[in-house]
């Protein structure tokens, strides 16, 4: 056992993303397993690995952590990306939490029919231009500083960096109305760690295509298809 | 201004519940006011009170917090529910985590259309016998305590007790199999702020009925 963080999902972003680019973020090697077949989450379902029967898990300081936000929780506190009191961190969570929300629109996305497709994107970019970023944007350019809480690189910087470019991906320009957003993601992804992450041979994962969508209604058997927003 | 926690939702309890049941736990008296009307609803989005446009919002220690989580992680550290280190927080999160997915089920529950209705009443129950009661039923049979974790009351244990009431609403003999639950529910009930709070009178909400959902259809109309 190499002591570094395991990693239990399908050769994806899904829910897992958000755990890589943090664990990335704070600079923590991590090794992954991937979910192929059905007998791989079976057997793992058997082996008792996965609490309430669901990934993402993550092996990590003897515990098998899942439930997305736990985990992500447990990290940044961690690796202090979570603030230096309660007050900070209930900042961050707040603002973590509109992220999630706004990720959440887009994690749906490759499971959705073709017509809804077309419905969803324009939802997603409604959501992110006139709810979510204008909110990061007055945070930023109320207090001027670098990063989003307390002065210092946290959590909530590297969710709202990932949630920026998620939302590009669905519309290249989207950030033109946001200055400050534009100033921030370009800041962010210059940090060392975040350089890095970014870097093709990382442990990014690309944007969802079939065979990710096939893998995962094969592996969970869930073959029906999402609703829209 | 009181200086109490100020609760801003509709009269029901949604996603406001969870908040309410903490704050009763940990003995925290707190203010509500109910949304009724959409003109009600537009004027806090335009006068910035909502973070993102939404509720639950709740008005504690200078803070105008949003989203649910937020708020019940932040109530949880305040009063000493949150267990006493990064590991038992991993646990207590990764149990409330659980409970807010099955609580999740039947949140919606009520918006569903007629005809799914008895489809969705079988994946509660489905869900609650299968996934999430045994799981913690394990917990509690394997270390034998009175409290999820660390042999101390804290967030996950306000969370249980509320989620078992809930699915109990709903499917009375959910616990038949479930020993240790039912012990734990009884022990639950006797702790003196939960007790209060279950009592007639106290801030907890009745279940969802059809006036609430027209409520909220009505003030939350795009």
């Amino acid at each position: 056992m190499s002591g570094k963080p395991k990693l239990y999902y399908f050769d994806g972003r899904g829910k897992m993303e958000s755990i890589r680019w943090l664990l990335a973020a704070a600079g923590v090697e991590f090794e992954e397993e991937f979910l192929e077949t059905r007998e791989q989450y079976e057997k793992l379902l058997q082996g008792g690995s996965l609490l309430f029967q669901q990934v993402p898990m993550v092996e990590i300081d003897g515990m098998r952590m899942v439930q997305t936000r736990a985990i992500l929780s447990y990290i940044a506190g961690k690796y202090n990306l979570y603030g230096k009191d309660l007050k900070e961190r209930a900042l961050i969570d707040m603002y973590v939490g509109g992220t999630d929300d706004l990720m959440g629109f887009i994690l749906m996305f490759p499971f959705l029919s073709a017509e809804d497709k077309e419905k969803q994107r324009a939802f997603i970019v409604q959501k992110a231009t006139s709810r979510y970023f204008p909110v990061y944007e007055k945070v930023l350019k109320d207090h001027g500083q670098d990063f989003l809480v307390g002065n210092n690189f946290s959590w909530a910087d590297v969710h709202l960096l990932e949630a920026i470019l998620m939302v590009e991906e669905k519309k290249s320009d989207v950030l033109s109305g946001f200055p400050q957003l534009q100033a921030f993601k370009a800041r962010i992804s210059s940090i060392p760690t975040m350089k890095k992450f970014l870097e093709p041979g990382s442990q990014r994962k690309p944007v969802p295509d079939d065979k990710y969508v096939e893998t995962v209604r094969r592996v969970l058997r869930m073959y029906y298809d999402l609703k829209a927003n | 201004m009181s200086g109490k926690p100020r609760l801003t939702y509709l009269n029901g309890r949604g996603r406001m519940e969870p908040i309410r049941w903490l704050l009763a736990a940990a003995g925290v008296e707190f203010e509500e006011v109910y949304l009724e009307t959409k003109e009600q609803y537009d004027k806090l989005i335009k006068d910035g009170f909502l973070l993102f446009q939404q509720v639950p919002l709740v008005e504690i220690d200078g803070m105008k917090m949003v989203q649910t989580r937020a708020i019940l992680s932040y109530i949880a550290g305040k009063y000493n529910l949150y267990g006493k280190d990064l590991k038992e927080r991993a646990l207590i999160d990764m149990y409330v985590e659980g409970i807010a997915d099955l609580m999740q089920m039947i949140l919606m529950f009520p918006f569903s259309p007629p005809d799914a209705k008895e489809k969705n009443l079988d994946s509660i129950k489905e869900r609650a016998t299968n996934r999430y009661f045994p799981v913690f039923e394990k917990i509690l049979k394997q270390h034998g305590q009175d409290f999820l974790v660390g042999n101390k009351f804290s967030w996950a244990d306000v969370q249980l007790m509320e989620a078992i009431l809930a699915v109990e609403e709903k499917i009375p003999a959910v616990l038949s199999g479930f020993p240790q639950l039912q012990v734990f529910k009884t022990k639950m009930s006797n702790m003196p702020t939960i007790k209060k709070f279950l009592q007639p009178g106290s801030p907890r909400k009745p279940p969802p009925d059809a006036h609430y959902v027209e409520t909220v259809l009505k003030v939350f109309k795009k």
